[in-house]
């Protein structure tokens, strides 16, 4: 009987915007259930706030410009940590994907340098920065740097070489081989790459601000946690959360645009 | 037409040429009227002449002397084992790898001429197509120098045409099929006018039927534009339905040289050229079975 049904029930009647919405609601019953556990009292407030008193706290904080202020240090950290590291990577991994000579002197030391977590230079850093934006951002920097240059690297050297010498039979110049041929098919890795650097760079920053830091998100958490508002301290890791997502919905935005002649972009 | 070939062309490679290609030579004359008659008024094709041409591969010596000529816009297939020298032999031709020994030389034999890139083509068993171009992009692509000339877009869409895929034009490569690619790249090597269009196995990927009208493309375009045609086959029958001569390659030299004189449009499949067909094949196993 129950067979039956479920092969004669509608499949293909789907409402569009119904489709969009059906992501948000396992993180939405969440929600709901955790205001449910907290308002009940089964999660007491002192190890959890309930969502409610989280928004509430993000609404005081907007009122009075520190929420604002403090998002916006963060990300400005971040993205110019990003773009200073992320250009330096490319750079590298651009040279030592066209230039043997270059790949010989550098790509040796840099993968020894790769095997440093980063993270764990961060006493050396504080000696040499102090608390500075300029710790954060080298931090993030050198963070980014190595999914970058790795992957553009890779990118590189794995465009097939069948499609190279097609260029090269059809007269392309050094420079129209790179932006013909090179460039676009390296770019699927260099956007693996991306994403891979988006979630090293909020990883590192929230690291960083939580240790040494006199603003932004990660110290709006630590100031919290020293005044016991726990409600704060949860908007923060939420924050960077919703902050995250944005970054990576921005990263597969542009993805979808520059690789839209790619198969797995296309729409069936 | 065949009046590009002067007389002292022809008495100066003799003198250099083996036993098998005197013999065939001398076939030649009569039948070539024939072939004419089929020809296109005006032949852009540029003769070809190879003296003692060699090449190795470190021990490997896989042409040992290769002695050709090939007269402006004659169709010519090559056809031998596998392993046996062809591709390496295109590859020459096309400048794309070096010559260890001998010359090749397009044009007259006593004025050789200064060669344009755009004027070689080559096409190759896969089609080598950009994927991130649109099909009219990647037609675009072999124009070579004149790929920035106002005339590019008008150019690739008369190639695109031509090859019967003028609706494709902003369809990304990889939505169409094998044949369809092929066909985008053979309107990529024909949009530059080349003179010498060299084949390398372009069919070789393709199903029985997408091959052969693949085939009548591949005649048809040949007819309409009178460029030298060099086609590297491992299909017999694919090799006598087209070619106006047939070489077979053997050790590193040219063993056999045959000349197709079925008029065209030709009958795939008709006696005489099943005949033909056999002989090249028995020639091919013989071989085989002496080594
Ligand atoms: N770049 C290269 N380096 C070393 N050896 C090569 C190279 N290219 C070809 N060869 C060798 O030269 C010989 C002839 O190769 P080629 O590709 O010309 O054969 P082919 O006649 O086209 O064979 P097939 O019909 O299988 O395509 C082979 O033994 C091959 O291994
Ligand atoms: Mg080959």
């Amino acid at each position: 009987m129950s067979l039956i049904d479920s092969i004669s029930l509608p499949r293909n009647i789907r409402l569009p915007r119904v489709d969009g919405l059906v992501p948000w609601i396992v993180p939405l019953a969440i929600i709901a259930i955790w205001q449910i556990a907290c308002v009940t009292g089964f999660v007491p407030t002192r190890v959890l706030p309930a969502p409610s008193d989280v928004a509430l706290a993000g609404w005081k904080l907007l009122l009075s410009g520190e929420l604002v202020r403090n998002i916006w240090v963060s990300f400005w950290r971040a993205s110019i940590g990003f773009l200073i590291g992320g250009s330096i990577g490319f750079a590298f991994g651009l040279a030592n994907g066209l230039s043997q000579l270059s790949a010989k002197l550098t790509d040796t030391t840099l993968q020894m340098v790769r095997n440093v977590p980063h993270l764990a230079l961060i006493p050396l850093v504080i000696l040499w920065f102090g608390i500075d934006e300029s710790a954060k951002l080298f931090l993030v920097a050198l963070g980014v740097f190595f999914p970058i240059y790795l992957n553009t690297l890779h990118g590189i050297r794995t465009v097939d070489p069948q499609l190279i010498e097609m260029g090269r039979i059809y007269g392309m110049t050094d420079g129209e081989l790179f932006r013909r041929v090179i460039f676009p098919g390296a770019l699927p890795s260099i956007f693996v790459g991306i994403r891979f650097a988006l979630g090293i760079m909020w990883l590192t920053l929230i690291v960083a601000e939580t240790i040494a830091a006199s603003s932004g998100l990660g110290y709006m958490a630590m100031q919290a946690r020293e005044f016991m508002l726990i409600d704060v301290v949860v908007l923060s890791i939420l924050i960077y959360a919703l902050l995250g997502k944005l970054a990576d919905s921005a990263s597969r935005v542009l993805e979808r645009l520059t690789l839209s002649w790619h198969p797995a972009f296309q729409k069936r | 037409m065949i009046r590009n070939t002067g007389n002292h062309t022809q008495t100066a490679l003799r003198t250099s040429l083996p036993e098998t290609e005197l013999a065939s030579r001398a076939n030649f004359a009569p039948h070539a009227r024939v072939v004419r008659e089929e020809r296109p008024a005006q032949i852009t094709g540029l003769p070809l002449s190879i003296r003692g041409l060699r090449k190795s591969f470190g021990d490997n010596e896989v042409l040992r002397g290769i002695d050709l000529h090939i007269p402006a816009g004659q169709f010519v297939a090559i056809v031998g084992k596998s392993g046996c020298g062809k591709s390496t032999l295109l590859r020459l031709i096309a400048g794309l790898e070096k010559i260890d020994a001998g010359s090749i030389s397009f044009g007259q034999d006593f004025q050789p001429r200064d060669i344009q890139p755009e004027d070689i083509r080559v096409m190759f068993q896969e089609p080598r197509l950009l994927p991130w171009a649109r099909v009219l992009a990647n037609v675009e692509v072999g124009l070579g120098r004149d790929r920035a000339s106002k005339y590019a877009h008008a150019r690739a869409e008369k190639a695109l045409t031509e090859v019967g895929l003028a609706d494709k034009r902003d369809q990304w490569p990889s939505v169409l099929s094998g044949g369809q690619k092929q066909r985008v790249a053979l309107g990529r090597a024909l949009v530059s006018r080349p003179r010498v269009l060299a084949f390398d196995e372009p069919l070789g990927a393709l199903d029985a039927l997408t091959r052969i009208s693949m085939q009548r493309l591949l005649e048809r375009v040949w007819r309409d534009q009178g460029f030298t045609a060099i086609l590297v086959t491992h299909d017999v029958a694919e090799a006598v339905a087209l070619a106006d001569r047939v070489l077979v390659i053997e050790e590193g030299r040219i063993a056999h040289d045959l000349v197709v004189n079925a008029g065209r449009p030709r009958q795939r499949g008709s006696a005489e050229l099943a005949g033909l067909e056999g002989s090249i094949l028995s020639h091919l196993l013989s071989a085989d079975d002496r080594t």
